[in-house]
């Protein structure tokens, strides 16, 4: 059997790859199997094999070339493509324009709807409120009543404060 | 605490009862969550996963839950005590390749169980026998909020609980049921299921989870996506597949009682045959004829035993399990031995399956 890239030379290594009910079956010689990386582990993309052929292809294009690397653990997108897997929370946003597609493929969306640690929800219906004072606050000026605003003024600084005792990242 | 004595006996194990247990073997909820400002465990190196485990084990084991818990770090067990909680179900198999910086949190009644530095820092299940998702999902979500008020998330408004793998981010919710499935087996209908399972966005996997077969006629089905979904959703979703994956078996089951008696007997008296009388059998033989055997048990072809001594016996010759009744070091070859030897000693009580067709046997009909 002839190598399926160069089709020249014998090909020596057989992979199978079974993405859903599909089986894909790829034959290379050696030298192209070197040249794609695959008789290397470390240089292998295990984050093809993972989450889809062509994930890790899209980390790096998003970039437009330039190695991404996470500021705060040091993970690189080669790291990605090696393992499939991140290096810290903040890769998230350090990546955040590669994963977009890649979340769009495996999920149903890309916006969490579900469950929220409680101290956020506490912060966020604190939020809406503020805001809604705020728009009274404009109303009561507009329409000179001081008294009303004074009163809507404390409040609002009475609810700075609480939000500020808060950790919302 | 020796996690040997501390677990429950596979006998009393295999006697937990919950709704629709002669399909459903159990249910499980797992969340996955991470802390702020830390590497996640692949990626980060001893010391600070030792500082998270540190920092993770005493908030666990303070939770009113884990009263009485069993908590202990990964290199404080040896190999064939990772391998026992593997064959129970209770950690994965990566976790029990882990070592120093990871730990295990397990409660009394073997219901809760978290991995701290699995893949993500936070692993925690709950588990319940039967049909259950709903009621290991309440279990399991409040856990969650008693943790959340004593350990720092990494939480985006956006994406939700942020995990190691882009494909548990969002929820980082798993929820599974282990079901028995030897008439859609038998009826050579499981392949159309499962594809038309995987086409709704779920996974069938086999005994072990990921990447395992499918040993003993046993399937786990979970959510794959986590992300743009409610976590009450994913639990309905699942159940409503469920619920018709347990209607496609019964009526396979009625099907070629019918259709194909024989074979059906056939296959569960051969089963028999060989267990009561092998003197020496492999994990995976095994598990197959225990998997005909629960089968005869469902269909009352066993008068006076139940699933309780099938799914005992399904605990007790798993490799681990066997080996752990014994001192010396045994072969694989010693463990087929031994296997046997336990195997008739357990079946002596269990007379052979009644013949419904006549034949030698008696001549009731099975009742469904």
């Amino acid at each position: 059997m002839l190598c399926c890239i160069c089709k020249q030379k014998e090909a020596k290594v057989h992979l199978t790859q079974i993405a859903g009910d599909k089986m894909q079956k790829v034959d290379l010689c050696e030298d192209c199997a070197k040249h794609k990386g695959v008789n290397d582990p470390a240089g292998f993309s295990l984050a093809d094999l993972l989450l889809g052929l062509g994930a890790a292809q899209e980390v790096e294009q998003a970039s437009g070339g330039v190695e991404l690397k996470c500021p705060r653990c040091g993970f690189t997108q080669a790291d990605f493509k090696k393992t499939g897997r991140l290096g810290c929370a903040d890769c998230y946003l350090t990546f955040a324009e590669g994963l977009e597609g890649l979340l769009k493929t495996m999920h149903k969306g890309t916006r969490h709807i579900g469950k929220v640690p409680q101290f956020l929800v506490q912060g966020r219906d604190l939020a809406d409120r503020l805001k809604s004072l705020q728009k009274k606050l404009t109303t009561a000026i507009e329409g000179e009543d001081f008294e009303q605003a004074a009163l809507l003024r404390d409040e609002i600084r009475q609810m700075n404060l609480k939000l500020g005792g808060l950790t919302v990242p | 605490m020796n996690i040997n004595e501390f677990l429950v006996p596979p006998a009393e194990s295999a006697r937990r009862k919950g709704p629709h247990d002669r399909i459903v073997m159990s249910s499980r909820v797992r969340l996955a969550r991470n802390i702020r400002n830390a590497s996640f465990p692949g990626w980060a190196k001893k010391p600070e996963r030792v500082r998270i485990l540190e920092l993770i084990k005493p908030a666990v084991e303070s939770l009113a839950e884990m009263r009485g818990a069993f908590s202990e770090s990964m290199d404080n067990l040896i190999p064939l005590d990772k391998q026992i909680l593997v064959e129970r179900h209770l950690i994965s198999r990566e976790h029990a390749a882990k070592g120093a910086g990871s730990g295990l949190v397990l409660n009394r009644e073997e219901s809760l169980c978290v991995m701290i530095n699995e893949e993500d820092h936070l692993r925690m299940q709950a588990l319940r026998p039967g049909l259950q998702l709903r009621q290991a999902w309440a279990a399991v979500d409040q856990v969650d909020s008693a943790l959340e008020r004593k350990l720092d998330y990494a939480f985006s408004s956006d994406l939700g609980y942020l995990t190691a793998c882009p494909t548990n981010l969002g929820t980082g919710i798993r929820v599974s049921a282990m079901l028995h499935l030897p008439g859609l087996v038998l009826a050579e209908q499981i392949n159309p299921i499962i594809t038309s399972v995987n086409k709704l966005g779920l996974a069938v996997r086999g005994l072990y989870g990921e990447g395992t077969e499918a040993l003993g006629n046993v399937f786990q089905v979970s959510n794959q996506m986590t992300l743009g979904e409610t976590e009450t959703a994913i639990v309905e979703r699942l159940e409503k597949v469920l619920a018709q994956i347990i209607e496609h078996e019964e009526n396979a089951r009625g099907v070629l009682l019918e259709k194909k008696p024989k074979m059906v007997y056939n296959n569960i008296g051969r089963a028999y045959g060989t267990l009561a009388n092998a003197h020496s059998i492999s994990s995976k033989e095994t598990m197959n004829h225990l998997s005909s055997m629960r089968l005869g048990m469902d269909l009352d072809l066993f008068p006076g035993s139940d699933r309780a001594l099938t799914d005992e016996l399904f605990i007790r010759t798993q490799p681990a399990h066997l080996q752990k009744q014994y001192s010396e070091k045994l072969s694989a070859e010693e463990r087929d031995v031994l296997r046997a030897d336990m195997l008739r000693e357990n079946l002596r009580g269990v007379s052979r399956p009644i013949s419904p067709l006549g034949g030698g046997g008696t001549h009731d009909k099975p009742a469904k």
